[in-house]
């Protein structure tokens, strides 16, 4: 079978303590081993910075990113990032490509995979619509993909939680991630969607649902308990009350105490937040705006039970998406922007604003500097979780930008020269000159995600790992990031390799061939007694005879949307 | 007997999934809740005559072949032309669909859905000011006001009252009928109309300025609304956004009668508009009636594949798109293309005569199982399975839900899924040999 080896590999490998180390990869059949024949295929990588294939644990690559397309045709022109973005033709091994925030299916798959990402965390799942999900899933070529399914506005759930049925609660989630073939539990602003559809909203984690009777407190607690109870392999994954509001870091803080007391079923955290930056805000209005990343930062230092994702702000046109309803309506009336929305019938629903982040807008400039101070002043990098909430904060073909960023106080400081000085006054970011280094890079790209979403073959280059591997045109020991900084972006925008299961699928920055990736789900229902699985089913069942517009038996996702699955059997775990 | 529950209604873009199809010896024997047009359609598979065997078309006359041969033709005309047109795509899979974009990348050729004559206005409007939608469900369960407004679904989508929107009975809705005010707006008194509690009758092509006024009166505006507009009383036009503002979940349903009258994608724009003022003071969605049962899907996978959502030209072989110049129409009513692919539509019947007369001219191939106007312009007719029926596969309902056909029977027609990958591979092998 097919067997490669690369030479002379600089190893940045955090999960196996590997510091940028010179050696070789043996790969046979897709896979790293101790070694491999002498036939095998010899790749030369002269010294060069290799790491695992990158993960992004929190992005929008299929279900509502078509809804940002079909708003936004001007965007398939935009080419600001060369060679990652605007139209490209057809090549004898490539589809048409199409996008800059809102790329068609196949520029996602190559421009992830030029950038050395081999695995895609779809950050939700609308359950009733998870067949769209899964089909876009097949049609990004190269990457692995898994999603996180919605609970946090679902009727059943509300119900289960309201009821204090917490054995049903956990038989119905695992019912929910078998029909829509989600990988963990996704919470959006816990409560507000079923608000929202009233058009209304929540505003602390204590106001009480509309004819529910449940807050979003207990939503969350009851959450996070379920998750644990099922042994997932992901935390669950909140995107808290008030995102994007002055002073809703009161809230961030209050969903992140009242997790405090859950018990991780695994060696990972209880708690992940969603795009910390659109929730670390102080001041009282948008006048008093202010970053609050320090309180933040100062809880997350003394706490082991969380983790985040920054949600960096990249400054031009993005485009926001999130199943966050009511809060994509007030954006859309602030910005005087187009507005879609999509409701959900009894689960939860769905917006899409287009944005501008301009560096001449305080708040704009603020928002930048949060992402950066909260990943910095953050001590530990394995609770750090690189993002910009891609297209949210920023497409992510611009992650090379904020990895420069993160790496060089003196480019943080020739941007922040440029920025209006109320914006100067209301951030921290002047004063932090902690520079990343290629090590910790590596932690938030790569090795905490493996931890995180507890899936041991991805995110490092032991033995046995999944062969998905990048090689950057850097020598490690030869380069200084915090001055060479421009050099940095340059050689991670474009890898001299990337290798997905042991094929090679970029060489020299171009994509040579596109093999199809796999579609993670994860199997709970073994964690379910049967007896209280049979009368949950019965309860799924009423809401289907009454209320739903779809029978059951269409909702779940079959066999047929997951060509080539793998599936995570919790009760093995 | 083999019988298939919550069987999925291949017509319009209702959806109906709950339909009971009874099978003996591989013939349709009972089709229970299906409206009449769905009834006829799940029936008429047999009832109807089929294209029997694939055709070509020789001194005029179109004559049986076998489906290699007219596969083979087929991959000699795309690869010959230098623009081809491939169109239609609204009845069938979303698999298909998938297909027909990369054939028409690999040709490169200009590829459109019946939306270009239907709802494509729609997808401009949600360009210029986005839309907000809803599930079906959430007007079922919620909505106490629901408006159709130029659209007429007792005789298009004669289901959607009953499982979705008029009658519908929900978690907060439960008087059904009773509890919820049904207003229709439209130029003639349509049998919905006559079932409505409010019945507005707007003039001709006056849409855009009755939605503008009643925008103007939520927005307490009253001043600047003139005594009549587009032949509507003021008082009455009050009473709308009055009703409006003080339902606690109301939608419009819009059909045609919006996007195909005068202001086109603007009386889009305008209902969207419309909402985005009126949500500040009480929840409303809006959702487009779609005609053919996937022409949502065929949006869908075109949107994520290429970028846009119809009107696609791959000539350059990248994704052009500027509806106007590169919708199906107005390739033909130009001119130009010099070839056509057309499957599951019948632009023979319901195109302006002088696109059909480009039609005539130009090679034209069609994938269809039945007859129809098309086929007397065609030079090679390949029969396709009914999806839906004999074939399997996904579609969009009217709100962007995806359900998954079912196949009822077995047919020897090849699916339009494997016709289209037959030919691609084949136009692959042909440009391999060139």
């Amino acid at each position: 079978m097919s067997e490669l080896i690369i030479k002379n590999a600089a190893v940045c490998d955090p999960l196996n303590g590997i510091n940028c180390e010179k050696m070789d990869i043996a790969v046979k059949d897709g896979k790293i081993v101790e070694s491999v024949s002498s036939n095998a295929d010899t790749i030369d990588a002269k010294g060069k910075l290799t790491m695992a294939g990158a993960i992004d644990g929190h992005t929008h690559c299929a279900g509502k990113i078509n809804v940002g397309r079909l708003m936004s045709p001007h965007d398939m022109r935009m080419n600001p990032v060369n060679g990652l973005s605007g139209l490209q033709p057809a090549t004898s091994v490539t589809r048409a490509q199409a996008g800059y925030n809102t790329p068609n299916t196949f520029a996602l798959g190559y421009r992830y995979s030029k950038l050395g990402y081999t695995t895609l965390s779809e950050a939700a799942i609308s359950m009733m619509a998870a067949k769209h999900t899964h089909e876009e899933f097949e049609s990004i070529p190269i990457l692995d993909k898994w999603g996180l399914t919605l609970f946090g506005n679902n009727w059943q759930v509300m119900n289960y939680v309201r009821d204090e049925e917490p054995e049903k609660l956990a038989a119905y989630l695992a019912w929910g991630l078998r029909a829509t073939r989600g990988f963990g539990i996704k919470v959006v602003n816990p409560g507000g969607g079923e608000a929202w559809g009233w058009g209304k909203n929540v505003t602390s984690i204590d106001d009480e649902v509309p004819d529910f009777d449940v807050t979003p407190r207990e939503i969350l607690v009851e959450l996070a308990k379920a998750n644990e109870d099922l042994n997932l392999p992901h935390s669950i994954h909140v995107h808290c009350n008030n995102l994007g509001k002055p002073g809703n870091y009161e809230t961030t803080l209050d969903t992140m105490k009242i997790m405090e007391g859950i018990k991780a079923a695994r060696d990972r955290q209880v708690l992940h937040l969603a795009h910390l930056q659109f929730h670390a805000y102080a001041g009282n209005s948008w006048r008093e705006f202010e970053s609050a990343s320090t309180q933040l930062a100062d809880y997350i230092n003394t706490k082991d039970h969380l983790t985040f994702d920054m949600g960096q702000v990249i400054f031009g046109p993005a485009m926001t998406m999130t199943a966050d309803g009511p809060l994509e309506y007030s954006n859309a009336r602030m910005l005087h922007s187009k507005w879609s929305n999509k409701d959900v019938e009894l689960e939860d629903g769905a917006g899409v604003v287009p944005i501008v982040y301009s560096p001449k807008s305080f708040v704009n400039s603020v928002q930048w500097a949060i992402g950066l101070e909260l990943a910095l002043l953050v001590d530990d990098p394995w609770k750090v979780m690189f993002t910009t909430d891609s297209p949210n904060g920023g497409s992510f073909v611009n992650y090379p930008e904020a990895y420069s960023l993160l790496m060089s106080a003196k480019k943080r400081e020739q941007i922040i020269e440029t920025l209006p000085e109320l914006a100067i006054d209301r951030m921290v970011l002047p004063g932090i000159d902690r520079e990343l280094s290629f090590y910790e890079l590596a932690v938030m790209t790569r090795a905490l995600q493996s931890k995180m979403f507890s899936v041991d073959t991805i995110g490092h280059l032991g033995i046995g790992a999944n062969a998905d591997i990048a090689i950057y045109d850097i020598i490690p020991d030869k380069i200084d990031a915090g001055i060479e900084h421009e050099k940095v972006k340059q050689a991670l925008s474009a890898t001299s390799y990337t290798i997905k299961s042991g094929n090679l699928v970029v060489q020299d920055g171009e994509i040579v061939s596109s093999p199809r990736g796999k579609t993670y789900w994860v199997n709970a229902s073994g964690r379910v007694p049967s007896e209280i699985n049979e009368v949950t089913l019965k309860d799924i069942q009423n809401n289907f005879r009454k209320y739903y517009t779809v029978a059951m038996s269409n909702y779940v996702v079959d066999d047929h949307y997951l060509p080539n699955p793998i599936e995570i059997n919790t009760q093995e775990a | 007997m083999n019988v298939i529950t919550d069987a999925i209604c291949p017509f319009c873009g209702s959806l109906c999934d709950d339909l009971t199809i009874k099978v003996e010896n591989n013939k349709i024997t009972d089709i229970q809740r299906a409206c009449v047009l769905g009834h006829n359609k799940i029936a008429g598979v047999t009832d109807h005559a089929r294209i029997e065997a694939p055709l070509v078309r020789k001194d005029g006359e179109l004559v049986e072949t076998t489906y290699e041969d007219a596969i083979e033709r087929a991959a000699e005309i795309l690869v010959n032309s230098k623009r081809a047109l491939s169109y239609g795509w609204s009845s069938t899979s979303c698999e298909a669909v998938s297909k027909a974009i990369e054939l028409a990348e690999e040709t490169g050729s200009v590829i459109d859905s019946c939306a270009n004559v239907c709802h494509g206005p729609t997808t401009l409007a949600v360009h210029e000011k986005g839309s907000p939608a809803a599930s079906l469900g959430q007007v079922k369960n919620r909505a106490d006001l629901v408006i159709f407004w130029g659209c007429n679904p007792v005789h298009a989508h004669p289901r959607h009252m009953s499982r979705y929107s008029m009658y519908a009975k929900g978690f907060f809705t439960k008087k059904g009928r009773k509890g919820r005010h049904i207003a229709v707006v439209d130029v003639r008194e349509t049998d919905t109309a006559k079932i409505a509690d409010t019945y507005v009758q707007v003039d001709p092509g006056c849409d855009f300025m009755l939605l503008q006024a009643i925008r103007s009166a939520i927005n307490d505006n009253e001043d600047v609304i003139p005594e009549i507009v587009g032949g509507v009383p003021k008082e009455t036009i009050l009473e709308l956004a009055t009703m409006m503002k003080e339902a606690r979940f109301s939608c419009v349903f819009y059909g045609m009668g919006t996007t195909q009258t005068r202001s086109k994608y603007k009386n889009g724009d305008a209902v969207s508009s419309l909402l985005y003022d009126l949500n500040q003071y009480s929840k409303s969605v809006m959702i487009p009636m779609r005609g053919h049962y996937n022409v949502t899907g065929f949006g869908q996978v075109c949107n994520w594949e290429t970028g846009y959502p119809n009107a696609v030209d791959f000539t350059r072989k990248f994704a052009y798109y500027n509806p106007g110049e590169t919708g199906a129409s107005d390739t033909l009513l130009r001119g130009d293309v010099d070839a056509a692919l057309v499957a599951a539509a019948d632009p023979g019947s319901h195109f302006a005569q002088e696109a059909v007369k480009c039609l005539a001219k130009i090679p034209l191939i069609q994938i269809d199982p039945y007859h129809n106007p098309t086929t007397e312009l065609a030079d090679i007719v390949i029969p396709a399975a009914v999806v839906g029926v004999e074939a399997e596969g996904t579609a969009y309902r009217m709100d962007s839900i995806p359900l998954r056909m079912k196949k009822f029977i077995d047919t020897d027609f090849k699916s339009d899924e494997q016709i289209v990958t037959d030919i691609l591979e084949k136009v692959r092998e042909l440009k391999r040999g060139a």
